[in-house]
Formats: structure tokens, sequence, C-alpha cells
């Protein structure tokens, strides 16, 4: 087995080019998990964590540019302001050690529809933004994720960055799982207030092929709350929570029902949208 | 020494807070682990499994595997030399299967090679063609034993019934050091097996009867064990590396996958129960009726004996007028089961405590008064028929837990996040939650049963190391993590007051010391030492620079019977030990999801002979019992394991195990050395159904299965019923 130690972004690219398919380690917490149970095996191995141009993030006015490279450990310390529901789904991965170590990047990469850093993303329509030695395109992350553990990452590629709005409004993010740490989320729920935009969006994760919007939920409630008090009906906000949950398209697995993932994600959909209008409330008072 | 002038007081005696040895190697990574261990010119083997729960073996390919470059060795059930199945009582599990599988991960072939990967990937190409067969669980199988117990008058009938059916999931031992050993060919011809084990002499047996070494050519030594709970006892790879290690003629070292280690070990028996209580209506209990069901998977294991702890223990350490008790268990292609903390007493006590609750609540009775006016005391005849001589403070034991402070109130919102259910998850700020109190009791046997003598051995010498005394403790006893090292020293230190006491590793070049379970080593192997040390008191004049002072003693436990086969009766315990638990938890009612705020326990332990070792143990049976409540289990679908990773079989972490209170008593008893009881398993047994209680106490619903799943705790469906 090679592995190889790429110092720089252009170094990175071209072994990426030169060896297609090899696999790309960046915090290893997904990829040494698949090596030592055996489902992966490779005979070259880019370790991307000595390029330092991955591991940070900065901002560029309403744009937050998250290398792919930046741990939970960082953002958690560095972005909680800036990207608050983001940081809220980091502080939910796995233990101490794994957000010291595991990155957005990785993540973004491993595309499974349990992975926490997703609806954050997903909500707040992050784009992400890919190199290889033919050039750079931007996908959004929509599109970019395309089904469980899958994506449209090229064998050239990387993940270089991920780019976000500066959280514009409140926002929020939580997971249920049957344990109080280091759990995979039987599902999760991001809510994106953009108070700007008059805009309320909602992604759904762990029910469904990949992390999902809640469209029609996300239009009845920015049709619904009065955006200069923050007010909202509880009808209209028990009708939100009955949308999110319709949205979702779970199955019965071995963490959890599907029955029981929609009951959860309407719960999850009705405090978290109040929690976030609260905040508004707050804010507008 | 005792023998000079002026006594100097010997620290590190029994009773005090001495350090474990291994405590800061552990913590650091410098302990070595049997998965740590290497030698020159080390081999490695691999094992090749069934994917099928059953299925018949059409045939079996190994060519392709033997070509590849740096195997060494690819064995089969036509390459076992000698006895082609093992077993620690009955011997009925293949080494090598070879006419049928009946369990998924049974083992099939196995393959050394120059290095890890080479044996694995000759594993890949090992071909074995299988025509499967139709997968039996539950009463569908096969029964391998069935206990009853007919105590009292059986035609009965009571003022107030209740009745319920009840349900334990697959628990596992989920210890964190996978199997894993080395062996090493000797120069005589046979191996020196080092290997992480609970009971080094009952290896010893099974792998010299299968490789066909005698005793004296099979030698085991105890490396470092990363856990055990049980799921140790039975064998795993110690026969296979010694039949590749003697095939290769290299030492062949194995250690399972995280993943492997889920098929390699047995479990905890999952069980299905049929409860009916009665009672008067002023609450005293008239009779007990339970039907128990467990399954016991493909192979005996230690089946019999689990399930006749089931029966004895099936009411509870309550006096009961009339039982009528049916354990059965049964064989089937679901994974092996077999010893795990707690060793029957566990399933029945989820449902004993649960049918207590539900008669108190019939009653209008306080559920704790009503177990208090039914406890076992000293004097009382268990069902079995035998009379409680040692200490039974169940009624103290209560009274003692109910009077402990309660935790601050829900009122009291907790100002941190992690506090709430779900944890820094975020899934509520208050909204939902509900506060429950649950109280539960259990008792158990220490040591074995129904006329097995698990004598334990130890040979003690002291020496005059540079003019001053050195005492060293030889036994096979295995430390598995719970301090049997560092209380052994304290036991030689105490009797022979010499500070300078070394604790060899044990292994099988001295005598049994009976498997490290059932709570007994600390009685068993400690009575040993104390009779040792005893021994080489009495010849202390005799110590002299050229002349060490060296014992050999065994402690054998006074005499048990097996139950009669028809009626259950019969004097088959050693022992007992008791355990009271209270559990307040806080249930987000509308998701399901747990934050057990505090466990509050009252355990008489007869003497605590170290007190951080002590709480230890009871802390680590707690987190274990709390497991079961609310999340261990491996989940099956036609015999297959759903989830065998760490991943999706969940342990508690540190955000889910609550602060423990804890309350020890101390009530000497009679026939232990120095007046001590066994430790280590009744914290498991009453933790769980006490969290249980307290859920339902929070929820309102029934909850008649363990784990508690989310989803259970937001549906009312119950299975419990009363009239
Ligand atoms: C104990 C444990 C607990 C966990 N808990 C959680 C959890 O709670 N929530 C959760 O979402 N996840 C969890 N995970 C999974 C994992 O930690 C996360 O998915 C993490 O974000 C992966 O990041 P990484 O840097 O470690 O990725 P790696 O393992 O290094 O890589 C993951 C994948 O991404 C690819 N990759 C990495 N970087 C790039 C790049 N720049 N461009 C293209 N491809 C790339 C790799 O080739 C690989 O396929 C857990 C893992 C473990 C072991």
């Amino acid at each position: 087995m090679t592995v190889l130690r790429p110092a720089t972004l252009a170094a990175a690219l071209a072994a990426r080019s030169e060896h297609p398919g090899a696999l790309l380690v960046a915090g290893g917490t997904d990829a040494m998990v698949a090596i030592n149970s055996g489902r992966l095996r490779a005979e070259v191995t880019v370790d991307l964590t000595g390029v330092g141009e991955l591991a940070s993030w900065s901002r560029s006015g309403s744009t937050i540019r998250i290398g792919s490279g930046l741990t939970y450990t960082r953002l958690i310390a560095e972005l909680g302001d800036l990207c608050p529901g983001l940081a809220m789904a980091s502080r939910t991965v796995g233990s101490p050690q794994i957000r010291n170590r595991g990155t957005v990047g990785g993540n973004v990469a491993t595309a499974s529809p349990a992975g926490d850093a997703l609806p954050p993303l997903v909500a707040a329509g992050a784009v992400i933004e890919l190199a290889s030695t033919d050039g750079v395109r931007r996908v959004p992350i929509g599109a970019f994720l395309v089904g469980p553990k899958r994506s449209l990452l090229a064998p050239n590629e990387l993940i270089t960055a991920i780019e976000l709005p500066v959280a514009r409004g409140p926002q929020q993010f939580s997971k249920v799982g049957p344990r109080n740490a280091m759990v995979i989320a039987v599902c999760s729920l991001a809510v994106d207030v953009d108070v700007a935009s008059r805009r309320v969006a909602v992604a759904i994760g762990s029910a469904g092929p990949t992390t999902l919007r809640a469209l029609e939920a996300e239009a009845v409630a920015s049709a619904a709350i009065d955006w200069t008090t923050g007010a909202l009906g509880d009808a209209d906000l028990a009708r939100f929570a009955a949308l999110v949950a319709q949205a979702a398209r779970p199955i019965d697995d071995v963490r959890g029902t599907a029955a029981y993932r929609r009951h959860a994600l309407a719960v999850l959909a009705r405090r978290s949208l109040g929690w976030s209008l609260e905040a508004l409330r707050r804010a507008v008072a | 020494m005792a023998s000079s002038g002026t006594r100097t007081l010997v620290r590190g005696r029994i009773g005090e807070l001495v350090l474990r040895p291994d405590g800061v190697p552990k913590v650091t990574g410098a302990f070595q682990f049997a998965s740590d261990l290497s030698r020159e010119g080390m081999a490695w083997g691999v094992t090749v499994r069934s994917p099928h729960a059953h299925a018949r073996i059409a045939a079996i390919d190994v060519s392709e595997a033997a070509a590849l470059h740096g195997v060494l060795a690819v064995l089969t059930h036509a390459d076992v030399p000698g006895r082609k199945t093992y077993g620690m009582e009955h011997h009925d599990q293949p080494v090598l299967a070879w006419d049928e599988v009946r369990y998924e991960g049974e083992p099939v072939v196995i393959v050394a090679a120059v290095d890890l990967e080479t044996a694995r990937l000759a594993a890949a190409r090992v071909r074995v063609h299988y025509e499967e067969l139709p997968v039996v669980t539950w009463d569908d199988g096969i029964v391998l034993r069935h206990v009853p117990i007919r105590h009292g008058d059986q035609e009965v009938s009571a003022e107030v019934v209740v009745s319920g059916t009840y349900e334990v999931g697959m628990q596992d031992q989920a210890f964190l050091g996978p199997e894993s050993g080395l062996a090493i060919p000797a120069e005589d011809g046979g191996i020196d097996l080092h290997v992480a084990t609970q009971w080094l002499h009952v290896d010893q047996e099974q792998v010299a009867a299968s490789t066909g070494l005698t005793l004296e050519q099979t030698r085991l030594h105890l490396a470092g064990v990363g856990g055990a709970f049980g799921g140790r006892e039975d064998v795993s790879m110690q026969i296979h590396a010694s039949l590749l290690a003697l095939r290769s003629g290299r030492p062949v070292k194995m250690v399972y996958t995280r993943e492997e280690s889920f098929y390699g070990h047995v479990h905890r028996h999952p069980a299905r129960m049929r409860y009916e209580h009665g009672a008067t209506r002023d609450g005293r209990l008239v009779y007990v009726k339970a039907d128990v069901l467990l399954d016991g998977g493909a192979y005996a294991s230690s089946s019999p004996a689990v399930v006749s702890n089931a029966a004895t223990f099936a009411v509870g350490p309550y006096r009961v007028e009339s039982a009528t008790i049916d354990a059965t268990v049964t064989l089937t292609n679901n994974p092996p089961c077999g010893a795990m903390r707690g060793f029957g007493a566990v399933q029945v006590a989820f449902a004993h405590e649960a049918q207590m609750d539900r008669l108190a609540a019939a009653l209008g009775i306080d559920p704790v008064d009503l177990r208090i006016a039914n406890a076992l005391t000293t004097g009382d005849r268990m069902i079995t028929g035998q009379l409680v001589e040692g200490p039974a403070p169940v009624a103290e034991l209560l009274e003692r837990l109910r009077a402990m402070p309660l935790p601050p109130d829900t009122a009291m919102l907790p100002s941190d996040q992690r506090d709430l259910p779900g944890g820094l998850a975020n899934v509520t700020h208050g909204e939902g939650v509900r506060r429950g109190v649950g109280y539960a009791i259990g008792f158990k046997n220490i040591g074995f049963s129904e006329g097995f003598d698990d004598y334990a051995t130890a040979r003690v010498r002291v020496s005059l190391v540079d003019g001053a005394p050195r005492v060293e403790v030889h036994t096979a006893a295995c430390e598995v993590g719970q301090g049997l090292v560092t209380v052994l020293a304290q036991i030689a230190r105490t009797e022979l007051e010499i500070a300078d006491v070394v604790v060899l590793q044990a292994d099988t070049l001295v005598g049994s010391a009976g498997s490290t379970s059932a709570s007994r080593q600390t009685w068993m192997t400690g009575g040993a030492v104390r009779l040792a040390c005893e021994a080489v008191r009495a010849r202390l004049h005799e110590l002299s620079p050229e002349r060490h002072v060296e014992e050999t003693a065994e402690h054998h436990h006074r005499p048990t019977v097996p139950l009669d086969p028809v009626t259950g009766q019969g004097d088959s315990v050693v022992a007992l030990a008791f355990a009271a638990h209270r559990a307040v938890a806080d249930v987000d009612c509308e998701l399901g999801l747990v934050r057990v705020v505090e466990i509050a326990t009252s355990q008489d332990v007869g003497r605590i002979i170290n007190p951080i070792q002590c709480e230890g143990q009871i802390q680590g049976g707690i987190a274990q019992g709390l497991g079961l409540a609310v999340m261990e289990e491996i989940q099956l679908g036609a015999g297959r394991i759903r989830n065998a990773s760490f991943t999706d079989y969940l342990i508690p972490t540190v955000l889910d195990m609550p602060t423990v209170r804890l309350d020890i008593l101390e009530t000497p008893h009679p026939l232990a050395p120095y007046g001590l009881n066994g430790v280590g398993e009744p914290p498991t047994i009453a933790s769980t159904p006490a969290v249980v209680a307290a859920l339902r106490d929070a929820s309102g619903i029934a909850l008649a299965r363990v784990p508690v799943r989310p989803e259970d705790l937001t549906t009312s469906s119950s299975s419990v019923s009363s009239s």
C-alpha cells in the first residue's frame, strides 16, 4: 500500500489525477473504520491532513467558505455565531476524539443519509466546491448528494470547500438517538429561518435515501409567520410539523421504525421552529 | 514480620484502599492486552465462519486458499486430531463444523499465514458450499433443560391476582478487548497458549482434548484481559490457535475483529416470561406462577445452569407460600447463549419486579412497603426449599434505600443541555419531560450451584530476597479487570504481615482456581490464598536465606446438591447476595428519550476488602444494568445478527451513566473468609428493573420488554393485564 502525503492543494490534485480512485483520507473517522472492517481496500491512499489550505475557513461578505478539512472541534469553537446550525450539528457528532479528527468535507464526501453536518448545510443552501487538475466547479449540495453514500464526486476530484451564507436568522439542529452521546441519528432535523428573505428552510436527516428538504412545510411556515413579530399560530405550527413528517421517506431498520421516525420528526419540527421563532421574537422585542 | 521483636504495621491489608497495579498502565496505554502479544516469527490465524444460521455443508474446498503464497496452514474438521467437539460441560460444539452449521458465524475453516492480510485473503478464497436449512428459534427449538419448581400447595387461589408477560432482549457482554491469544509450539511437542480467558483450567482440558496433547503439554498462561462478564467462559480461539501453531510450527496469534467478536462468544439469554402473582388484600404474597423460556441458541454452553438459576430466583427475594415455576431453555439456530453477569437472575428480576409493582398498584400499597412486607429473611425458605442461612437483609436494604435523599426535582430545571434527555443532540429544552422514580431488589447465588465443586487452589511462597521477606502468590485465577490481583495481595499481607507481595501471572502450572464468574473469586481464591498463608505462617520459623517456605492450599465451598428434576427442591446454592436499586429518570414522553438522573443503591457486601474496587464493581454493574434497560440488544432476524458492531450495539456512555448514590452494608457472611460476600453480579440484577420502573412512573406506559426503545415510550400498547 502506498501512502501519499501532499503538502499543497496542487500536489493533492496532482496525486488525485495520477491515481484516480485512490482513497482520500482526511480525519479518517469514516475511512479507517471501513478499512479495519475489510469493507474497503486501497492500493494508494492520499492523506489530506498535510494540506493546510483545506483546513481553514474564511468569510467574504455574507458568505462563509469552510475548507473541507476543517475539523468539527474548530468549527464549534470558531463558527458558532456565524453558522449556528452547523455548529449545533457538529456538537452532536461522535465523541471529542472524533470531533478532533473528523471533518465536514469527510462527512459530505461520505454522503451518508445519517451524516449530521448535511441537514444544516442543505437547509442553508450550501454549495460544494469541487476541484481537479481540470478546474473548479460548484455544485449545490442538494444536487451533490444523489443517494445513500452516493455523490457527484468524480474520481479525479477533491472537495475543496463548502460555501454557505452567514446565518440570516435563528437556526436549530436536533437529532434523535437512543443514546445521549456518540450515536448515529435515528432521524434529525435542521431549521434555518432566513429573516431577510422571510423564508424558512427545513432539512431532514436519516429518514430517506439522502438528506431531504421539506418544501411544502417550508412554504406553509414562510407564509404563515408574521415576520414583523415572529408570531405563528398553533394550528400553523402543527400543520408545519405534519408536513415535515410527510416529507420524510423513512424505512424500518435496526435503528428504528419508519413510524417512529415520522412521529419524532413532527415533534422536532414543532419544537425547533418554536425555538427559532422564540429567538426571533426576542430579537424583535 | 510477626516473628521479629518489634511489630510494624504492614500497609495494604484487607479493608484498605489499595490501588490496582494495572490501573495506570491501562489508562496510559502501556498495559499489554492479549491482542498486543507478539513473538519473533509469529504467524496470524483467521477463522472462516458460516454466513448462514442453519445449513448443510455440502463441500469444503480449501485448495485456492492453501495455494496462496504465505499461507502456512488451512485446517478443517478433518485436521482436528483429538476430540472434534468442545464445550465447558457438554462438549457438543464442533471445533470446526463438518456436516452442518447451526448458527451464523460458526467456525468452519481456520487459516494461518505469515501476516494478517494474507491470512484474510486466504480465508476469502475458501469455498464452502452450503445448502440452507430451516432456521429454528425460541419454542420451536429442542428442549435442552426444563427446570420445574413445585413449592407449597399447588391448588391455590388469591383475593388479588396480577399477571403479565415480559420479554428480555439478547444482551452482549460488550467487553472491549476482543477474543485474542497467542499459541506457541514448545519443544516437548506441546503448546504454550497465552490467552485472555476467565478460567484457564477449563480451557486447558478442552484444548488438550481436541489437540490430542496431554494436560502437561498444554500450558495456558493468562494474557491481559480486556473485560469478560461471562463472555470468556467458553472457548473461542483457544483450540484454533493451538491447532494452527502445532501444524505450522510457528507461534500463531489470533485476534477477533469487533464484528467477529459478536459471533465469537455467547450472549445473555433472551427470555420470554409469563407471570401470575396472587396476594391477599392486605398485601401478603400467596402464590407465584411463572413460565420462563430462554432461547439458548445453537449449543449448550452453560444454558443448563443458567436456566436453573432463572428458576431458583424466579420470584425474587420474597417469602411466598406457593410457587409453580417452569423454566425451560431451548436449542435453536440463534447465536449460542451462556454466561453473563447475573446469570439467569437478571431476566427473571425484570419480570418479578415489574409484577411486584403491578401488584402494589392493584392493592393500592406503596411498592416498597409491599416488598418489605414480603421480604425474605434469614431463617426463611427459598422456593427450592433451601433454608436461608446467611444474611438476607432484604427489608433493611429497602428501608435504607428509601431513606436516601432524592436528587433535586424537575422544578429546578437543569441548566446544562447534557442533563436533558438526548443531551447535546438538542431535542428538548424541557418540553415533554416528566420525572419518574422506580425501586427494585434482586438476589442471586455466589459460587457454582447444584453439586458443582468449584474449588480454588493457591500456592504461597515466602523467601528472603536481600534479607527481606517476599511473598509470591501463585494461582490460576483470572484477573479480568475486577481487581483480583490487588485483593489477593491484600489477603497475603494481612495473613503474613509482610509488605512485599508479588502476585504471579496466572497459569496452569498451579491447580485450578475455578472460573472468574458467579461473583466467586475473592471468596474462593481469596479463601485459598488465606489457607495457604496460614499454612506458611505456621512454618515461617523454617525460613532462612537458603530455604523458602511454600504451601499450596485448596478452598472448597460447602457442598450443594442438584435440584430435584420433578419438584425443583434441594439445597442447590452455596450462598446468596442482595442489592436494591432506586432509579430516578427524566423521560421526554413525546420522543421516548431518557436521561437517567440518578441511581441509588444499597448492597450488602459482607465485608469490604477494597473500598474503591468494591465501588467500582457496583458502578460498573449498574452501568450494565442501565444498558439492558434502555439500549443494549443484539437484534436478530431469522437467526442473523443485525447489529454486530459498536455503531449499532449501543452501550452507555459517560453522558448516559448517572451519578450513583451508594450505601454499602457489611453484614458478615458466616460461610466466607473474613465474612466477605460476592460483589460483582448483584448490581446488574435489580438496576434494570429499577430503571424501567422509573420509566413507567414517568410515562404511564406498562413497558413489558427490555431494552425499552424510544418507540415503546411513545405508544401505549402493553401486554400486561391485571384482574
Ligand atoms: C466513533 C464514531 C462516531 C461517529 N459519529 C458520527 C456522528 O455522530 N455523526 C456523523 O455524521 N458522523 C459520525 N461519524 C462518522 C465520521 O466521523 C464523519 O462522517 C466525519 O465527518 C468524517 O470525516 P473524516 O474527516 O474523518 O473523513 P474520512 O474518514 O477521512 O473520509 C471520509 C470519506 O470522505 C472522503 N474524503 C475525505 N476528504 C475528502 C475530500 N476533501 N474530498 C473528497 N473526498 C474526501 C474519503 O475518501 C472517505 O471516503 C462517526 C465515526 C466514528 C468512528
